[in-house]
């Protein structure tokens, strides 16, 4: 592994009662972040090749930790989502670099598979700075009871020349879905949209 | 009559802080449950009995939180609570955590266990009184909360505190009641003071 990890945080949501209502079996989201030293902090590079790789290794490591956390098996991953915070010596490019090219894949391999897009939000920031990383779900993008999101962030990271990392997954969608829309029991499971 | 609307689970790793990587990572930890507070709204003299009702809640956050730590009670060396009481509550109502939480905490730690029955104290007895802090505060404020070793309260490696953060939570009429744990002393730690294998009085400060 390339990436030289600092920390890495581990957090699950359970969500029992919702407006007076009780959620049997509680909705599980799980959020696993990492930080890494951004290889390319204080200077401008046109390759971004290193941050590529990196993203590759934690896809699979991050995607692995949330389904651990759950305590699920790959398979019964409903959504997912990413996400990256860069530190104020790196550049937003750098996030992408993490994030499109090569991470989807890892993360699919430790959810078990995955037609749909995997959703992303990718920032600057500071120490502390919160980052909300959007879920859908993980076969059909436009399931609507699936689009969600959950906060990620670290109370003593992303320094200048670090990057939070954070990679979602849940066992579930939100707790009381009740605006229609696509079903998850009607996905086709084809073109990864519904 | 208990409502735990949500349960937050954080447990975080710290390969290296500046300096060398250390031998072992440090894993520390939070759980927090977000309840409906029964007392929010008005003034209710009579709050007390509600810590009887709160004792599962502890017993049960530090069982899950140790499950999630991945680790034997026994290899737990430091912990904390705390308390956010969403705006229509008072300050009291967080200090209802004290008892609840912290007995509940040192009983999932060993303090009555075999040790505690024979009346001699020994590493793993959880003896220290447990650090807290406290607030009232809105949705997705943040907490430090104070560790301690959890056999001495002046060992100076382990004085240490861990920043426990709900989005969405506590609500006005909630109460987010917090208990953590940690694995090990600071990274690096290098000042001093008593040293865990310096423990000698058992009267859970040295």
């Amino acid at each position: 592994m390339i990436a030289e990890i600092r920390k890495i945080v581990v957090q699950i949501d359970a969500i029992h009662h919702e407006m007076g209502r009780t959620i049997e079996p509680a909705t599980r989201r799980a959020v696993a972040m990492a930080v890494i030293a951004n290889p390319y902090a204080g200077r401008f590079s046109d390759n971004l090749d290193s941050l590529t790789t990196i993203g590759e290794e934690l896809g699979g490591l991050l995607g692995a930790k949330c389904v651990e956390a759950l305590g699920i098996k790959p398979e019964q991953a409903q959504s997912y989502g990413k996400a990256a915070i860069v530190g104020e010596a790196g550049e937003l490019e750098h996030a992408a670099a993490l994030l499109h090219p090569k991470m989807g894949a890892t993360l699919r391999q430790a959810v078990s598979r995955g037609a749909a897009l995997v959703p992303s939000a990718k920032k600057m920031g500071g120490l502390g700075t919160a980052i909300d990383v959007p879920l859908g779900h993980k076969e059909a993008a436009f399931v609507r009871s699936h689009f969600d999101a959950i906060e990620a962030r670290i109370s003593d990271a992303p320094r200048a020349n670090e990057i939070v990392v954070a990679i979602a997954v849940t066992d579930s969608g939100r707790p009381l879905p009740r605006v229609g829309g696509l079903q998850a029991h009607e996905i086709k499971g084809q073109d990864g949209l519904r | 009559m208990i409502t735990i609307r949500r349960i937050l689970t954080h447990v975080e790793d710290t390969f290296h802080e500046f300096g060398p990587a250390p031998a072992k990572p440090l894993r520390r930890g939070a759980i927090a449950a977000i309840l409906t507070n029964p007392f929010a709204g008005r003034f209710v003299p009579d709050i007390a009995p509600f810590m009887e009702e709160l004792k599962p809640v502890g017993l049960m956050l530090a069982q899950k939180l140790i499950s999630g730590l991945q680790c034997a009670a026994a290899d737990v060396q430091g912990y904390g609570k705390a308390a956010i009481v969403g705006a229509a509550g008072e300050l009291e109502h967080g200090a209802l955590w004290h008892a609840p939480g912290g007995y509940g905490m040192r009983e999932a730690l060993g303090w009555k266990g075999a040790a505690a029955q024979d009346g001699r104290a020994r590493p793993g007895n959880a003896l220290a009184i447990v650090p807290s802090t406290k607030k009232v505060a809105g949705p997705g404020a943040t907490i430090d909360v104070p560790l301690t070793h959890l056999n001495a309260s002046y060992v100076r490696s382990h004085l240490d505190a861990i920043e426990v953060r709900i989005p969405g939570a506590p609500t006005a009429h909630e109460v987010a009641y917090i208990l953590v744990m940690s694995l090990g002393p600071r990274i690096h730690e290098r000042l001093g003071g008593l040293r865990v294998d310096e423990i000698n009085r058992w009267d859970g400060q040295r």
